[in-house]
C-alpha cells in the first residue's frame, strides 16, 4: 500500500470508513512529515499539532458512535490569510506577527464543521501580494521539486505543503492567480471559484473586489472534497451571492459513469491566440498544447476564440488591486491589534513608523501604487478607466463563450524560477499575465498539471469557465485525470519518507 | 478630469520622489528619500504598463465596481449583545481602563 | 438662489450673509450601520463595539435595513427625489476614532437627493415669515469613536463605542441669508427627525451635529469665501457662533484682507471662533466605491410601504388643526410642537368630545405643558393621561367643577393622585370631596348664615360700596370650602341683599 501522504483525499475517506486508520493515524502521519520535512521547504508558520490530534481523537470517537460526516477527520491546513480563532493569523507579515485572531472565518468555521482536522497556518507572500512566496516575513517557501526553486505565490505554502506530501489538501486565495499559479508550479490542482462563491469573512482582504477562496490538492476531486463545505452564500458578506450548490464529487462520478469513451463529446474547449502570444516558454507551450490534444481525443471540439489583450488586463489589473488594497490596508495602524513601533512620540510617529516597519518592501510598494492612482488628479485617468475597461475585459469574456463551455490558456507563461532570480516588480507582474483575467472578470478557473519542463519542473493548464460553472470545470480536469497520470508524479520531497 | 487632462496623466507616467514622498504621506509610510527613489523608479516602470490603458475607447464604458451587479441583500436591524472586550483587546498593543492608548491627540 | 434677489432688512453693516449648513444626526436602530452591535450611548469604553467595528483583519460591512428605511423616511418627509439606486464609497484618512483608516459613506449615489423644507423665520414673532430651504442631497455613513484625552499615561483612549452609529448627512443649499433663517431651517430638520421618529436628535449627546458654513457678500456679488463652524452643540452656541463669525468676516473685509477657507471652531467661553488644527495636512480623501458593499436597490413597494406608513407631517398637521378643529394658528402651531404633543392633545379631544377643543387646548397649553416644563419634562413624561385629562375637561362642562376646583383636581392628578384609571378625575373629587354644590337652598343657607354674621359688609354695600359685594361673595365661597358654584352665589347674595 502506498504511505498516507500519497493516497487521495477518496482514499483517505474510504480507509477512515474501512478502519484501515484512524483519523489520529493520519494525524500524527502528517504531523510527523511536518517536522521531519518542513525545515527544507518551510510550508507552515504555525503548527497547531495539539489542537489536531486533540480533533482528531474526538472525530475518532464521534466516527465510532455514528458520525457519518464524509470528511470526519480528514487532515488539511489553511492558508494564513484565513483568520482562526485562538491561533496565530498573520497573513504572512511582521505587522500581524503577534494576531491571535478572537474569531474564525466562514471558511474556516465551515469546514470545522465539516468535521475536518487543521493542522496549522501556511506561508504565504505577505498580505497574498506576490507571486513567488518571497514577500513573507517568516521566510521564503521551496519548492518540494526543486529547493532552490520558488513555489509561487501568493498561496506558496499551500501548494508546497500539499506538493510536499505535508497535508492532502489546503485552503487558498486568489487575488490574480494566486491559486493557479503556484498549483502549475508546484505540479497539483488548485481552483479558484466565481466571486461571490465563498464567503470572505474572515479572510484578510488584499483587492474585495478581486479576491476569492479556493483550494489546493493532489486533483481535481481532491479540490472538490475541500470546496464543497467552503461554498455558499454568508450572511457576514455582502458580495457572496446565493446560487445553486451542486454535489462536486457526485457530478464527477456522473460524468465518469456517462461518458464512454469521448466523454468530453459535447465540450467546446476556446484557446485564444491572445494565451500563447511573445512571451510563452516553449516548453509550457508545447505541454499545454499536448494537454489540449488529450482533451480532443476525449471528445471536446477546439475553437478559436478572442479575448481582450493580455497587456490591457494586466494593466487594469495593476492599477485596481493596489488601489483597493491600499484602503484595506489603512486599518494596520498598531493602534488595536498588530504591529506597534517602540516609544512612538506623537500620533504620525505611531502611524508612519508602525506601518513602515510592519510592512515588507512589497506592500509598501502596492500602497504607494495605490494611492497614487487614487489621489486627487489621477482618479479618473487611472481608477475610472481601470474600471471601465473592467467592464469591456467582462465583455470580451462573455463574447468569447458565446462560442465555448471553457477556456483553456497555459497558467503561467513559465515554470517555476530561481529563488534567486530576484525578479524586479514589474518583470514578476508579467508572471501573472493570463491568470489575471479571470478575477477581473469574477470567473471560474482552474489549473491542472500537463507534464514537466526537461529540468524537471511541473506545467499546468488553466481552465476558466463561465460564472457558477465550477462543477464543469472540476469534472472536465476530473475526466482528464481519470485518462492521464501527470497529477500523479510527486515531487521530490514528496517522495520522502520518514 | 477632462479627457485630454486623463491622457496626459497616462502617457507621462513616471513619478518623481517628491511625488513618491507625498503619497507615503498620505498613505503614513515613513519611508527615506533613498528608499522613495528606489520605489519611484518600480512604480513608474509598472504605470509605464499601464500607458496601454491610455489606447483603449472607453467612451461609452460605465465604470464596474461589482462583477456581479447585484444588488445586496440588507441584515434585520437586531442587535446582538456578545461583545467580548477582554477577548477582542487581548492582542491590542496598548490599552488602559478598556480603551486603546495612542499617544495624546492634540485637537 | 438668484444673486439679485435679495432682501435689504436682512443686510449686516450692508453685507448679505449667505449659509449653508450640514447636519449630522444619528438614526436611532437598535444595531450599527455595517454591524449588529448595539447602538446604546454611554456603556463602558469599547464594550458597544465588535469585531466588525473595530475593524479587524478580515471583516466585512452588511448594511443595515432598519437604517435605510430611516432615510427614505427622511427623503419623503424633505419632499426629495430619492436614491433609489445608492452606493457607498471609501472616504480615506488616518484618525485613530476611525478604525478601519476610512470612513463608510455615500458620496456618488446618494440616497437621497434634492429636496426642500419649508420653515417659519422668527416664528412666532411680530417679524416672523415663511421660507423653502433647498436641501442639496442626504447620504448615509458611519460615526466615529471618540477619542479620551489624558486618559491614562499621559496617552489619549480611543472609546469605538460610537464608531458605525448609523448617519444620515443632511447638506442644505446656502440658502440661508441671517442666522434667524438658520436656526429656524435648524429647527425644522431636528423636528422633522424627531416627529418621524428616525433619531433621537439629543443635541448634547451628540446624536444631531451641525456645521454651518458661513460666508459674506456685498449685495449682487459672487459668493464670498466661507469658513466652516464645528461642533455646535446647542441652539444658542449656533446662534453666538454664526454672529461672531459674520463680525469677524465683515472686519476682515473692511480691513481691506480676505477670508481664508478654513474649518472653524466655536469656543463658548471666550465666545469666540478659531481655526482648527487640521486633521490632514492635505484633504485628499481618495473617495473610491467600495469593493465590500454591493449596490443598495430600493423597489418601488418599498417605498410604498414607507409612503403608507408615513406619519402627518408637522405642517399638514398644523394646518388641519386650523381648518379641522377651529384652533387658531398660535395654538395649532404649539401644538404641533412635537408628533407625541400633537398625538397627546388629539387623544384628550377624541376622549372629550369635538366641543372641548378650545378647552382641551387651553388646558393642554396652559397647565399641562407650564407644569412639564416647570418639571423639565416633556409630553411623553406627562403624569396625567390623555384620558385623564379628557375626564378632567368633561368634569368641568358638566359643571361638577368650577374653574377653581378644576386646577385642585388637575394638581392632584399631576401629584399621581387618584391613580391610573381614566377615572381618577372622579376618584379626587370624590376623595377630596371637591364637587361643587349646586343645590340652590344649600347655597341660600350659606349666604343668609354669612349675611347674619357680616353685618357691617352689609351695610357699607347698601351704603353704595360695591366692594363690600365683593367681600361678601367671599366669604361665602369660604364658608363652602370653594364649593359653591359663583354664579349661583352672585344671584342668591344679589336677591336676598336687594
Ligand atoms: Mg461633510
Ligand atoms: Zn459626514
Amino acid at each position: 500500500m502506498s504511505e498516507i501522504h500519497e493516497l487521495s483525499t477518496e482514499q483517505l475517506i474510504q480507509g477512515l470508513q474501512n478502519k484501515q486508520f484512524s483519523s489520529v493515524d493520519l494525524t500524527t502521519h502528517f504531523l510527523n512529515r511536518i517536522e521531519k520535512l518542513d525545515g527544507k521547504i518551510n510550508s507552515f508558520i504555525t503548527l497547531t499539532g495539539d489542537i489536531a490530534l486533540a480533533k482528531a481523537k474526538a472525530c475518532d470517537e464521534m466516527r465510532a458512535q455514528g458520525d457519518k460526516r464524509a470528511l470526519l477527520g480528514v487532515p488539511m491546513a489553511h492558508k494564513d490569510i484565513f483568520c482562526t480563532q485562538g491561533v496565530l493569523t498573520t497573513c504572512g507579515s511582521k505587522m500581524l506577527y503577534n494576531f491571535v485572531s478572537p474569531y474564525d472565518a466562514t471558511i474556516v468555521h465551515r469546514i470545522d464543521d465539516a468535521g475536518m482536522i487543521s493542522l496549522g497556518k501556511l506561508n504565504m507572500d505577505e498580505f497574498a501580494m506576490g507571486s513567488d512566496n518571497a514577500s513573507s516575513y517568516f521566510g521564503a517557501v521551496h519548492n518540494p521539486w526543486n529547493l532552490d526553486r520558488v513555489p509561487g505565490g501568493s498561496s506558496g505554502g499551500s501548494a508546497a505543503a500539499v506538493a510536499a506530501g505535508l497535508t492532502p489538501l489546503a485552503t487558498a486565495s486568489d487575488t490574480g492567480g494566486s491559486i493557479r499559479q503556484p498549483a502549475s508550479f508546484c505540479g497539483l490542482t488548485g481552483i479558484k471559484p466565481t466571486y461571490g462563491r465563498v464567503s470572505r469573512f474572515g479572510m484578510i482582504a488584499y483587492a474585495s473586489s478581486l479576491d476569492q477562496a479556493g483550494t489546493i490538492g493532489k486533483s481535481a476531486k481532491d479540490c472538490a472534497y475541500l470546496l464543497q463545505p467552503m461554498v455558499g452564500h454568508d450572511a457576514r458578506d455582502a458580495t457572496s451571492i446565493k446560487h445553486d450548490i451542486p454535489d462536486y464529487v457526485q457530478d464527477m462520478n456522473d460524468a465518469e459513469k456517462t461518458g464512454g469513451d469521448k466523454p468530453l463529446a459535447h465540450l467546446k474547449i476556446g484557446v485564444a491566440k491572445e494565451y500563447f502570444g511573445a512571451g510563452l516558454n516553449s516548453e509550457v507551450a508545447d505541454a499545454v498544447k499536448q494537454a489540449l490534444k488529450t482533451y480532443e481525443d476525449l471528445g471536446a471540439t477546439i475553437v478559436e476564440v478572442n479575448i481582450t489583450d493580455p497587456e490591457i488586463t494586466l494593466a487594469t489589473y495593476y492599477m485596481l488591486a493596489p488601489a483597493e488594497a491600499s484602503s484595506n490596508l489603512s486599518r494596520f495602524d498598531g493602534v488595536r491589534f498588530g504591529y506597534r513601533c517602540n516609544d512612538p512620540k506623537d500620533l504620525i510617529d505611531l502611524y508612519t513608523r508602525s506601518r513602515s516597519e510592519g510592512f515588507g518592501a512589497e506592500v509598501q510598494r502596492r500602497i504607494l501604487m495605490g494611492t497614487y492612482a487614487l489621489s486627487a488628479g489621477y482618479f479618473d485617468a487611472y481608477y475610472t478607466k481601470a474600471q471601465r475597461i473592467r467592464r469591456l475585459i467582462v465583455e470580451d469574456f462573455k463574447t468569447a463563450f458565446h462560442h465555448c463551455d471553457i477556456i483553456a490558456s497555459p497558467t503561467v507563461p513559465m515554470t517555476a524560477y530561481k529563488l534567486s532570480d530576484n525578479l524586479d516588480p514589474a518583470t514578476m507582474y508579467l508572471g501573472d499575465v493570463y491568470t489575471i483575467g479571470v478575477n477581473l472578470a469574477g470567473l471560474p478557473a482552474l489549473s491542472h498539471p500537463v507534464g514537466l519542463s526537461n529540468d524537471g519542473m511541473p506545467i499546468g493548464i488553466q481552465l476558466i469557465g463561465q460564472h457558477w460553472q465550477e462543477s464543469q470545470l472540476l469534472s472536465t480536469a476530473h475526466l482528464f485525470q481519470q485518462n492521464t497520470g501527470y497529477h500523479l508524479q510527486q515531487s521530490a520531497i514528496a517522495k520522502e519518507t520518514v | 478630469m477632462s479627457q485630454d487632462n486623463q491622457q496626459a496623466a497616462l502617457t507621462d507616467s513616471a513619478v518623481s520622489r517628491q511625488e513618491i514622498l507625498e503619497v507615503a504621506s498620505l498613505a503614513r509610510l515613513g519611508i527615506d528619500e533613498a528608499t522613495a527613489e528606489n520605489y519611484a523608479g518600480d512604480i513608474s516602470k509598472i504605470l509605464s504598463l499601464m500607458q496601454t490603458l491610455a489606447g483603449v475607447d472607453t467612451d461609452n464604458v460605465a465604470p464596474l465596481a461589482n462583477i456581479h451587479e447585484a444588488c445586496q441583500d440588507l441584515r434585520a436591524d437586531v442587535a446582538r449583545h456578545d461583545i467580548d472586550r477582554e477577548l477582542n483587546q487581548s492582542m491590542a498593543p496598548k490599552v488602559g481602563d478598556g480603551l486603546y492608548l495612542v499617544p495624546q491627540v492634540i485637537e | 438662489m438668484t444673486k439679485a434677489n435679495f432682501d435689504p432688512k436682512l443686510l449686516v453693516d450692508g453685507y448679505e450673509v449667505v449659509i449653508g449648513i450640514e447636519i449630522h444626526c444619528q438614526l436611532n436602530t437598535d444595531s450599527k450601520i455595517f454591524s449588529s452591535a448595539p447602538t446604546a450611548f454611554g456603556h463602558e469604553p469599547n464594550t458597544q463595539a465588535n469585531i466588525v467595528d473595530l475593524g479587524l483583519p478580515g471583516v466585512l460591512p452588511v448594511l443595515n435595513h432598519g437604517v435605510v428605511e430611516r432615510a427614505l423616511k427622511f427623503g419623503i418627509g424633505v419632499n426629495a427625489k430619492l436614491g433609489l439606486y445608492n452606493t457607498f464609497d471609501r472616504k480615506n484618512y488616518f484618525y485613530p476614532d476611525l478604525p478601519k483608516g476610512y470612513q463608510i459613506t455615500q458620496m456618488a449615489n446618494p440616497i437621497v437627493g434634492r429636496g426642500y423644507i419649508d420653515v417659519m423665520v422668527n416664528e412666532g414673532e411680530k417679524n416672523e415669515y415663511p421660507k423653502r430651504i433647498g436641501i442639496t442631497r442626504a447620504h448615509l455613513e458611519e460615526d466615529a469613536g471618540k477619542s479620551v484625552h489624558n486618559a491614562a499615561d499621559g496617552m489619549t483612549g480611543i472609546d469605538l463605542n460610537r464608531a458605525g452609529t448609523p448617519l444620515i448627512e443632511i447638506v442644505s443649499e446656502p440658502d440661508m441669508r441671517s442666522v434667524h433663517e438658520a436656526l429656524a431651517y435648524i429647527k425644522a430638520i431636528h423636528q422633522l427627525v424627531t416627529w418621524l421618529g428616525i433619531s433621537d436628535a439629543i443635541m448634547a449627546e451628540g446624536s444631531f451635529r451641525c456645521d454651518c458654513n458661513v460666508s459674506i457678500r456685498k449685495p449682487g456679488a459672487e459668493l464670498g469665501t466661507r469658513t466652516e463652524l464645528k461642533n455646535l452643540n446647542s441652539f444658542r452656541f449656533i446662534e453666538r457662533a454664526i454672529n461672531r463669525e459674520i463680525e469677524r468676516q465683515i472686519d476682515i473685509i473692511e480691513d481691506g484682507g480676505k477670508v481664508i477657507q478654513a474649518t472653524r471652531l466655536y469656543d463658548p467661553d471666550k465666545d469666540e471662533t478659531r481655526s482648527m488644527r487640521t486633521k490632514e495636512e492635505a484633504n485628499d480623501y481618495r473617495y473610491f466605491p467600495d469593493p465590500d458593499l454591493l449596490p443598495v436597490r430600493i423597489e418601488q413597494h418599498t417605498v410604498d410601504e414607507i409612503l403608507a406608513a408615513m406619519p402627518e407631517l408637522p405642517v399638514a398637521r398644523r394646518s388641519r388643526f386650523e381648518t379641522e378643529l377651529g384652533l387658531s394658528e398660535y395654538d395649532a402651531r404649539i401644538l404641533t410642537g412635537s408628533r407625541q404633543l400633537a398625538d397627546y392633545f388629539e387623544a384628550v379631544v377624541a376622549e372629550a368630545g369635538a366641543t372641548s377643543t378650545k378647552i382641551a387646548a387651553n388646558w393642554v397649553m396652559g397647565d399641562l405643558l407650564g407644569a412639564l416644563n416647570k418639571d423639565d419634562k416633556t409630553i411623553d413624561a406627562s403624569p396625567i393621561s390623555a384620558a385623564q385629562l379628557a375626564k378632567l375637561l368633561e368634569r368641568i362642562n358638566d359643571n361638577t367643577l368650577s374653574g377653581k376646583l378644576a386646577k385642585k383636581v388637575f394638581s392632584a392628578l399631576y401629584e399621581g393622585e387618584g391613580g391610573d384609571s381614566a377615572d381618577a378625575a372622579d376618584i379626587i373629587i370624590k376623595t377630596q370631596d371637591l364637587k361643587q354644590e349646586t343645590d340652590t337652598g344649600a347655597i341660600k343657607a350659606i349666604v343668609e348664615d354669612v349675611i347674619a354674621n357680616n353685618q357691617a359688609m352689609v351695610d357699607e354695600y347698601r351704603g353704595g360700596k360695591q366692594k363690600a359685594f365683593n367681600g361678601l361673595v367671599g366669604q361665602v365661597m369660604k364658608a363652602s370650602r370653594g364649593s359653591a358654584n359663583p354664579q349661583q352665589v352672585n344671584e342668591i347674595l344679589k336677591s336676598l341683599l336687594n
